[in-house]
């Protein structure tokens, strides 16, 4: 009995001849150890019956233990070597290029905006769409735009008939909302805007724009802060610093533009940020109280803060792309650089 | 808008630095988008004195200067060719070594054999002018060996502001003085004007030397205490008076609230002196003579512009504010005869109009040299009215733009008596009688009151009552304690006229402090009562397929050239390729695809999803479109494979349609297009077409391949659950039957007999071969179905299935003439 546990120990130490057994020596071991007639392990196993139910039980169990790990060993690198090609013995270049299927992607203003949009979910902001047409009202005055103000030079519109127009901005999508939905509102609005500016470098007459609302009881600056600050945060990296500085826009007061540190120089100063160290990121303020008013808001009770930013331009800025007419030309040589990580490549 | 360091400098009475003042500007007030030095590259240039001239031996026109640059060498012999260089003068001087403007470095060399140790400079070689007729001779008594840019006021920089629409009192150096004074300490005072006497202008009263008429309400007393609201009544007396010989009618007091003349008899109109004339460089602004450069630099100091104009060439002599006559002409400054409107206010002599109100004077009483009397306006003009003018005749100017924003009604008397002062000062000449103020409905400052829980509640931070009396105080406001300190009354400076609310002040109070300076820690809130936009949710899930699919998202823009005649125009567009809004996205993919072919790409595959645009009943209606396009190999090509790929064609396009119809518009099936030429159409439940796919026509290179496209009307519809399947447990029994089927017969209508025939048990019905030729019947083709049967409890029997198959052949046969084909 002893010999054959002996045996048995010695046989074992042969398992690691398998993973690196090619396919001739693989089947000798097979023959070797587990074959019918002439097996090592077969003829332990054969001589079973004639030993004491003892040690019948010892020998039998770790007997047959091993067979199992040998069938195991031998049944995996099988599959290895069925797996490598066989041929790469017989000289098949592997750098050769693998068969591919086609691949598309999502443009990359649409990766920034969904981006953004993620974000500011994860603080609570869900999407609120409205429409490309608009009403002089929807579009300028009920965002307390006054008529015949200076502050509508930077709005110049496409029109359409009437008060008709192609929407500026947006924004007119907050007003909608506001008339809609009781507060606590907490939005993001994803869409097209429309100004006649020609297209040149950084010039489009259809841009991409991100507004976001948020009114609610004691929102106050702090938060409207905060809260721009963390998507900076996240959007770029969680070091960036970020600024806020005065502004003007007929929707908010107080109105701020916030700042990014220059995410091409580090804010050492460049070119692309004109030596600033700074990079213009988004259009700000508390919600000017005559726009909760023109939605029915009680503008004592509530209050809260707004926000505008163009993705196009972020893109621009987060990529270096130097024309904004690249996105537009969905040239697919373009197109593929950005295609792989539906994040974005510079995450 | 940009302003000059030095000048900001004289009305603080302190040194500022550019880069630091750029900053709090940028900070506080209003972003500064250049900092630009001027004439900062004059560092090496030193003043030095001629000590005696004599001739070059070589050149007539040449001399030989020996010049003291106060070096300790002692005087040096300098070669010049200015004829106006005189001993015993001071004229800048380079020496050898020295780099002159545009980054020349001066060597020193010999001319016409002689050696000249540097150089005596004209205006020109300075960067100062175009001045190359001589040097430049300086009017100081600095020793020799001073730093140039030390001696004359010259080195600046320019800070270019980004003025804000609401924000006029930025638009003159008293006003960006004003902000800082309040940011860095210190008080905003006129700089006394060189040469001017002590003798303040002539005005009626001395508190603000103004003579106002008006029909019941005489000015007495500071205008802040004026009786506001006492107009002229309805029996409509017109505001007028008399200055100097001069009648002054204000007929349209709406488009000019307040009216002020002043004539000024003698002046000699010349070039102005240098401090004058450098001040306006220094922003950018040409010199062009001493009396139209006294009212431009009260334009950029006080933000009032001025307009003066010959006495000599106004009829009556008179001046008449009143609207315009419908077509009535003036010749403006620049030459270009304007065609006027009753919309608008003009400045009238007793015969026509000399002025445009707040826009631009007439060519004809422009001052010129010839002018000895002039007439003084001092106006503030409605600033809808001046908006509207200037658009309709898209004519704008420095005043226009000021008047559009509004300028100081209250500080007007100042500003009169700056101009007056500085006019006689440069140019000469008196005021005899005291200048005529028409403010017909006199207003005051208005007061708002704030109350410092309201900010702190909005801004987040308490701010103590005392420390918003300060910062308001700091940029003009007069702040007042109401009701125990509760609130507080806040008069509005006239130069604000955006500040009309509660949270104006508010704005003022946080800017001031500084945005930097509030805490920006996240705090809890309340989730909103806004459902994610379903819209969006369906927009993510397509583009996902199709990008999977293969396709690159485009972006094109929606507008484009005529499209059908449903098509939305634009009024007023950019360029006529740009004039419409498009009704589908297809024609903008195709252009996308010519675009890539004329980058030799042959492989094109891009999809978009976007508006589209249509004439409507009342307005135009809008819906959001996908579209896709496709061309080039099915595949891309492996080098095992050797041939080349197939290219892609109707079958691919039907599968993509499919697809994109299956997740953008899931109630929809897809039909073969009526009519011939191909394609199929996405069918709604109610018969509406909603999408279409098929073959596309573009302009397309010899090497491109067939080009598809299919577009779809993306449905908002609430994604519904998908129920579960159980999955099969019982073994399939199957068989292919090869069908001949007769011309006019569609695959879809056999399968349909097929599947209603054979009953629940046919699980899956497959075409996967068409064939015509030898044994195919004339008029028929061969298609053959791969049928899987099976039944989801127990075990199906062959002969079972082959009896099920048999029914339901025969009643292909019965219903459509579709046979089994032997063999």
């Amino acid at each position: 009995m002893r010999d054959l546990l002996a045996a048995l120990t010695e046989l074992r130490e042969r398992l690691h001849e398998i993973p690196q057994a090619d396919e001739r020596r693989l089947q000798d071991l097979k023959t070797e150890i587990l074959g019918r007639k002439a097996g090592a392990l077969t003829k332990i196993l054969a001589a079973l019956p004639g030993l004491e139910p003892a040690a019948k039980k010892q020998v039998g169990g770790a007997a047959n233990a091993l067979k199992r790990d040998f069938e195991a060993a031998i049944a995996a690198r099988e599959r290895d070597l069925k797996r490598a090609p066989a041929a790469a013995a017989a000289g098949v270049d592997l750098t050769m290029p693998g068969r591919a299927s086609w691949t598309g992607g999502l443009h990359l203003v649409t990766q920034v905006v969904n981006e953004i949009c993620e974000i500011f979910h994860e603080l609570g902001f869900t999407r609120a769409v409205g429409p490309h047409i608009e009403t002089e009202r929807y579009n300028f005055y009920a965002l307390n735009f006054p008529k015949d103000h200076p502050a509508l030079d930077a709005q110049d519109s496409f029109y359409l008939g009437g008060d008709l127009l192609l929407r500026t901005h947006t924004s007119p999508v907050q007003i909608r909302t506001l008339e809609r939905y009781p507060p606590p509102v907490r939005v993001v609005i994803p869409g097209l805007a429309y100004r006649r500016d020609p297209f040149d470098a950084s010039h489009s007459p259809v841009f991409e724009q991100i507004e976001g609302l948020a009114v609610d009881e004691g929102i106050s600056f702090v938060d409207f802060k905060a809260t721009l600050a963390t998507f900076a945060r996240r959007f770029f990296t969680a070091d960036t610093r970020v600024r806020f500085r005065p502004s003007f826009f007929p929707f908010t007061e107080p109105s701020a533009e916030m700042d990014v540190q220059c995410q091409i120089c580090g804010g050492t100063g460049c070119a692309a940020c004109k030596q600033s160290g700074w990079m213009e990121i988004l259009g700000s303020g508390m919600v000017h109280p005559a726009v909760l008013e023109n939605c029915g808001v009680d503008s004592e009770r509530y209050s809260g803060f707004a926000w505008g930013m163009g993705p196009d331009r972020i893109a621009m800025a987060r990529h270096r792309i130097p024309d904004i007419r690249l996105l537009f030309d969905s040239d697919v040589r373009f197109l593929a650089q950005f295609a792989a990580g539906a994040k974005g490549g510079a995450r | 808008m940009i302003v000059s360091r030095r000048w900001l400098e004289a009305l603080l009475g302190r040194a500022l630095d550019a880069r630091e003042t750029a900053d709090r500007l940028t900070m506080h007030v209003a972003p500064v988008d250049a900092v630009v030095p001027l004439h900062q590259d004059l560092g090496d240039i030193v003043v030095a004195r001629v000590l005696e001239v004599k001739q070059h031996p070589n050149a007539d026109r040449l001399t030989l200067c020996r010049v003291d640059a106060g070096v300790a060498g002692g005087p040096v012999e300098v070669v010049c060719g200015a004829r106006n260089v005189q001993a015993g003068k001071s004229y800048p001087y380079a020496p050898v070594g020295a780099v002159l403007p545009g980054g020349a470095r001066l060597e020193r060399k010999a001319i016409r054999g002689v050696e000249s140790n540097g150089m005596l400079c004209s205006a020109k070689e300075l960067g100062l002018g175009d001045d190359h007729a001589g040097i430049l001779e300086l009017d100081t008594a600095a020793p020799p060996g001073s730093r140039f840019v030390d001696v004359v006021p010259v080195a600046d920089h320019q800070i270019v502001i980004d003025v804000p629409a609401n924000r006029p009192d930025l638009l003159g150096h008293k006003g960006v003085a004003r902000e800082l004074a309040a940011l860095l300490g210190g008080a905003v005072k006129l700089p006394p004007i060189p040469g001017a006497g002590s003798a303040a202008p002539a005005g009626g009263d001395a508190a603000l030397g103004g003579r106002r008429r008006a029909p019941s309400a005489r000015g007495d007393g500071p205008a802040r205490a004026a009786e506001p609201g006492v107009a002229a009544g309805p029996s409509g007396r017109v505001p007028s008076g008399v200055v100097d010989g001069v009648e002054v009618r204000l007929e349209d007091p709406e488009g000019a609230p307040r009216y002020m003349i002043a004539v000024i008899r003698g002046v000699k109109v010349a070039s102005s002196p240098g401090w004058l004339a450098r001040r306006l460089a220094s922003i950018g602004q040409r010199p062009i003579n001493n009396v139209v450069d006294a009212t431009n630099y009260v334009l950029f100091e006080v933000n009032q512009p001025l307009h003066a104009f010959d006495l000599a060439k106004l009829r009556g002599p008179a001046v008449v504010v009143r609207r315009a006559q419908p077509n009535e002409k003036i010749v403006t400054l620049d030459g270009v005869e304007r065609t006027l409107s009753p919309e608008m206010t003009a400045i009238c002599d007793a015969a026509r109009p000399t002025i445009i109100a707040g826009v631009m004077g007439s060519a004809e009483s422009e001052v010129a040299a010839s002018t000895t009397d002039l007439v003084l306006e001092c106006a503030y003009f409605q600033p809808t009215r001046v908006r509207r003018t200037r658009r309709a005749l898209g004519l704008s100017s420095e005043s226009s733009y000021r008047f559009e924003r509004g300028i100081d009604l209250l500080g007007m008397p100042e500003s009169m008596r700056r101009a007056i002062e500085l006019i006689i000062a440069v140019a000469g000449g008196e005021q005899r009688e005291p200048w005529l103020d028409l403010w017909p409905q006199p207003v005051q400052e208005k007061t708002i009151f704030l109350r410092p829980e309201r900010a702190a509640h909005l801004l987040g931070v308490a701010t103590e009552r005392a420390e918003l009396e300060r910062l308001l105080t700091s940029v003009g406001f007069f702040v007042a304690p109401k009701d125990g300190g509760s609130r507080l009354a806040v008069q509005v400076p006239g130069w604000r006229p955006d500040v009309t609310r509660e949270v104006d002040l508010i704005e003022e109070a946080a800017r001031l402090t500084g945005y930097d300076a509030f805490p920006d820690e996240l705090r809890p809130y309340r989730p909103g009562t806004v459902p994610d936009a379903p819209v969006e949710q369906i927009k993510a899930r397509v583009r996902e397929r199709l990008a999977q699919a293969g396709f690159f998202e485009a972006r094109t823009i929606p507008l484009g050239p005529g499209d059908g005649p449903e098509a939305v125009a634009v009024r007023n567009p950019l360029s006529a390729d740009e004039a419409l809004l498009r009704r589908r996205l297809i024609p903008g993919l195709v252009r996308r695809v010519e675009h890539n072919w004329a980058n030799r790409n042959r492989d094109v595959r891009l999809f978009e999803i976007g508006v589209v645009f249509r004439t409507g009943q009342d307005r135009p209606e809008e819906w959001d479109s996908v579209a896709g396009v496709l061309t080039g190999a099915r595949r891309p090509p492996h080098w095992s494979e050797g041939a080349k790929v197939p290219d892609m064609d109707i079958w691919d396009l039907k599968h993509h349609f499919e697809l994109a119809v299956r997740v953008a518009a899931p109630s929809c099936d897809v039909q073969p297009a009526r009519g011939g030429g191909g394609g199929w159409v996405a069918v709604q439940r109610g018969g509406e077409v909603a999408g279409w796919a098929g073959p596309l026509e573009a302009d397309a290179p010899v090497w491109a391949a067939p080009l598809f496209g299919f577009e779809v009307r993306l449905e908002v519809m609430p994604p519904h659950p998908v129920p579960y399947r159980p999955l099969p447990t019982q073994p399939p029994v199957e068989r292919d039957v090869a069908l001949l089927v007769p011309a006019g017969v569609s695959a879809e209508a056999v399968s349909a007999v097929l599947a209603r025939a054979a009953g629940p048990l046919l699980d899956r019905l497959a075409v996967f071969d068409e064939y015509h030729g030898p044994g195919v019947p004339a008029g028929h083709r061969s298609v053959a179905w791969h049928c899987t049967f099976r039944d989801p409890v127990r075990t199906l029997r062959e002969r079972e299935v082959d009896e099920l198959l048999a029914g339901a052949l025969q009643a292909l046969e019965d219903e459509l003439g579709v046979r089994r084909r032997e063999g």
